[in-house]
């Protein structure tokens, strides 16, 4: 028999915090080439404006010299535009119409898909099934077809872009929502005749921000692909406004010719994509190890 | 059979000042020893974290992720170190000569291979007997001996077409059907009712002294343990503070922490009062006197009664299937009642009936003479605020992303009539109710442990002051010191603040010590009720008679 005593060493008790979600994703090294990578990338598109004469000595993205020229550090277009203002001035509208769109995605999809897992029953069939109808639909089909209707125009495109993500999202919010549904602390607020909004909002939102903020990441990059291709078929932005999808359309014909009016937005649209990706898949660890030590 | 007597005593497996550490270099496990012998149990005692798993997982080698072995060894009878083996080494061994039963046999069975095959699986793995019939003797060998039907009908069953006793017994002989020399039992009783958990016990019993196999049965269990083992050893934080023989550590504890650990078991009886001390567990070392064992009645009697709560001709069923069968009785004021049942009894959906909760509910459910509407939504503010409800996991019933103070403030909150000031000062006085520090307020669940959550739980149903509180289940997930203070804690709210209390519980021995009352339910029926002392000591139905036959005692 054995008898020692253990109370000697007494710790005291600590209140440890875990590190927030915010935290764990900067932790990791694929986070931080991600964020470098789209940093570099937005800040082109968003100062991008502001510095054009002081980059090119032009102030115009039109017509300024004759075409094909070789002037400035990348040359000019076959329509004489100089190619560096066109392409500093042309990621703003890109980044922006990508941000509304997705935004309004997340808003109606995350909306439906709580609602559908929260009140069950009919609503929940009518929601998800009408979700597989827009699903069925190719998202760029939908997108030329709405366009095609409604005229080429900005707010257009964010919100068939918009519309197109939500049952997407909706999806996936919905089965991350039913999880948190089944604990008592939703019976607890029901108990207490909580409004369902705010049981929505307080209780259901907190606990699935994390895969809301994986699918957030997502669907911007889907969204920045969305549009760009949408303004390569000449249904996105119009011309001759200066737009990283136009450009690789306008400037595809003259590829051998002057091949920088194809390359700089093709890398710059490669770059965000890439680093909102990484940006995306730290994000998705960090909430799983979140999960892990729940 | 391969019983001789000389194997008695022969040492089987030897754990010598085992250590255990986190990856990170925290250590678990601080130089933990201990012998099984043949035809020998022994129970590793403890509470949650105290490392009693870590230690029974390192006999078969095994650790999990995140820790790792720094010293220390596992002796066989032939000399050899089990941990200085390699991986394939250690797998030769596992589920051959050192068997393990998990906790949840839900869980460990594949629920998409029949049992027999499962069974037989480990016999072909380490390549039992000579022939395919062999081992198919063998496995109807094996189904005897745990008590289970070994005809071929039965073998063809599917998992989720046996009974959570019946799927522990399938667990029982899978591990044992390759003769092992050592069997580590996890928890294998804790999720089953007592009356199945009895006739496991009874197997695990005679598996282990017919066929000589050397026991390690894990549990936090101290009436389990009298009822299987034959030595025990108590951990706390890491270390066997305790070992010896089991009559003389449970009837003649040495070590402070065995005492307050038997001193916090509940008894039948109700002898003592459970939980006059404060929860003892690592972080919280033994501190001041001891209890002392009191003469002094458990549960305070109530003067007269005076009808508060009544329940008449309750029934719900789901489909065709019914699971309450017209339930009738009355709570009054300042009185406890038991509502016990084992699962599937229908106690948990009577408690939520009550409460609002569930409102498919035929029958009424009135307060002082009124009739309550079915569901939370439709009550009033006031009948919602009489009637509060505990809920049975304290880590599921509080939000994790929201602070304590904003979790018990929600009921204030929906009455709207406090300002911010006085809400937080509710609060305050709420959780100063259970005893918890006012520092608590602005922590997350996540930051508190188990007990903590529970009391946190409790404060948010007493901040509205309710004439009835309804605890379903509220200490089943908790460890028996800190069940001990919760069941304390309850008590003296009751008499402090005159509340009565709806209390759904598995566990008949609480009885004595937390109700006046108890109702016995059987299958959505009251089969037993009237006045705990009465219906314990001359119980009217052979259910009642039952449940008290297979009550573990220490």
């Amino acid at each position: 028999m054995t008898q020692i005593d253990t109370h000697t060493e007494t710790s005291p008790a600590v209140v440890e915090t875990p590190p927030g979600l915010l935290r764990r994703i900067i932790r990791q090294r694929q986070a931080k080439i991600g964020l470098v990578l789209t940093g570099i990338v937005v800040v082109v598109a968003v100062f991008g404006p502001m510095l054009l004469p002081w980059f090119t000595g032009y102030t115009s993205t039109e017509f300024v010299g004759r075409p094909f020229q070789a002037d400035g550090l990348f040359g000019t277009d076959n329509l004489g535009r100089d190619i560096l203002s066109r392409f500093l001035d042309g990621g703003l509208t890109l980044l922006v119409f990508a941000a509304l769109a997705t935004g309004l995605g997340m808003l109606l999809g995350t909306g439906a898909g709580m609602l559908a897992a929260y009140q069950g029953g009919w609503l929940d069939s009518v929601i998800m099934r009408g979700n597989d109808v827009l699903l069925a639909l190719p998202q760029l089909v939908f997108a030329l077809l709405a366009i095609t209707v409604l005229g080429p125009q900005g707010w257009v495109v964010v919100l068939v872009i918009g519309i197109t993500h939500a049952p997407r999202i909706a999806r996936v919010t919905r089965s991350a929502a039913s999880a948190v549904i089944t604990e008592d602390f939703i019976r607890a607020s029901e108990m207490y005749a909580v409004p369902r909004w705010k049981i929505l909002v307080r209780d259901v939102l907190p606990n699935i921000t994390g895969p809301l903020m994986v699918e957030l990441g997502l669907r911007m990059t889907y969204s920045i692909a969305a549009i760009a291709s949408l303004s390569f078929l000449g249904l996105g932005m119009q011309p001759p406004t200066a737009d990283w999808g136009l450009m690789i359309n306008e400037n595809r014909i003259a590829l051998t010719l002057q091949p920088w009016g194809v390359i700089l937005p093709v890398l710059a649209i490669a770059i965000l994509t890439v680093g909102s990706n990484l940006i995306t898949d730290a994000v998705a660890r960090a909430s799983a190890t979140v999960e892990e030590s729940k | 059979m391969s019983t001789v007597i000389d194997q008695q005593t022969e040492v089987a497996l030897q754990a010598n000042e085992l250590r255990v550490a986190t990856t990170l270099g925290t250590e678990i496990l601080h130089g933990v020893s201990f012998t099984l012998k043949r035809g020998r149990m022994l129970a590793l005692v403890g509470e949650s974290g105290s490392g009693k798993t870590t230690a029974g997982l390192a006999c078969l080698g095994y650790f999990r992720t995140g820790l790792q072995h720094v010293g220390g060894s596992v002796e066989l009878t032939d000399g050899t170190d089990l941990l200085e083996l390699s991986d394939t080494g250690r797998r030769g061994l596992r589920g051959g000569s050192i068997s393990y039963v998990p906790q949840d046999p839900a869980l460990s069975l594949n629920p998409a291979m029949r049992i027999g095959t499962q069974i037989m699986e480990v016999l072909r793995v380490h390549g039992y007997g000579a022939s395919e019939v062999d081992r198919r003797d063998r496995l109807a060998e094996v189904l005897t001996d745990v008590g289970l039907p070994n005809d071929a009908a039965y073998q063809r069953r599917w998992p989720h077409e046996l009974s959570g006793g019946q799927q522990q017994r399938v667990g029982i002989a899978m591990a044992f059907a390759f003769r092992p020399a050592v069997m580590v039992m996890d928890e294998p009783t804790t999720g089953l009712d007592v009356t199945t958990q009895a006739l496991v016990l009874q197997t695990i019993h005679q598996l282990v002294t017919k066929h000589a196999v050397a026991g390690l049965y894990i549990t936090h269990d101290l009436a389990v343990v009298s009822e299987v083992a034959d030595e025990v050893a108590v951990m706390l934080a890491g270390r066997i503070v305790e070992q010896g023989p089991s009559d003389q550590v449970l009837h003649d504890p040495q070590h402070a922490y065995t005492r307050k650990l038997l001193a916090a078991v509940p008894d039948l009886a109700g002898r003592h009062r459970i939980g006059e001390v404060a929860a003892v567990t690592g972080a919280m070392p033994i501190v001041g006197a001891e209890p002392t064992k009191s003469a002094r009645r458990a549960v305070p009697e109530v003067a007269a009664r005076t009808s508060l709560l009544s329940v008449a001709d309750l029934r719900l069923s789901y489909g065709t299937t019914a699971v309450l069968n017209g339930l009738d009785f009355d709570l009054a004021r300042g009185e406890s009642l038991m509502l016990l049942g084992e699962s599937g009894s229908g106690k948990t959906t009577a408690a939520r009936c009550i409460a609002g909760l569930n409102d498919n509910y035929t029958g009424s459910v009135s307060l002082a003479g009124q009739t309550l509407q079915p569901g939370t939504r439709q009550r009033s503010a006031e009948e919602r605020h009489r009637i509060q409800y505990v809920f049975q996991s304290p880590l599921s019933s509080l939000n994790p992303r929201r602070t304590i103070g904003e979790s018990v403030e929600v009921p204030l909150h929906m009455s709207g009539t406090f300002s911010r000031k006085q809400r937080r000062a509710l609060v305050l006085e709420a959780l100063d109710q259970v005893q918890l520090a006012a520092s608590f307020i602005d922590r997350r669940p996540g930051q508190l442990s188990g007990g903590e959550r529970q009391r946190a739980a409790i404060a948010r149903a007493l901040v509205n002051a309710p004439s009835v509180l309804v605890c379903d289940e509220v200490t089943s997930a908790l460890d028996v010191s800190v069940q001990a203070s919760i069941i304390d804690l309850l008590r003296t709210l009751q008499v402090e603040t005159g509340m009565a209390m709806v209390f759904v519980t598995h566990n008949i021995a609480l009885a004595r010590h937390i109700s006046q009352r108890l109702a016995v339910l059987h299958a959505g029926r009251i089969v037993d009720m009237g006045p705990t002392d009465e219906v314990l000591e001359n119980p009217q139905h052979s259910y009642t008679r039952e449940l008290l036959t297979h009550v573990p005692t220490l």
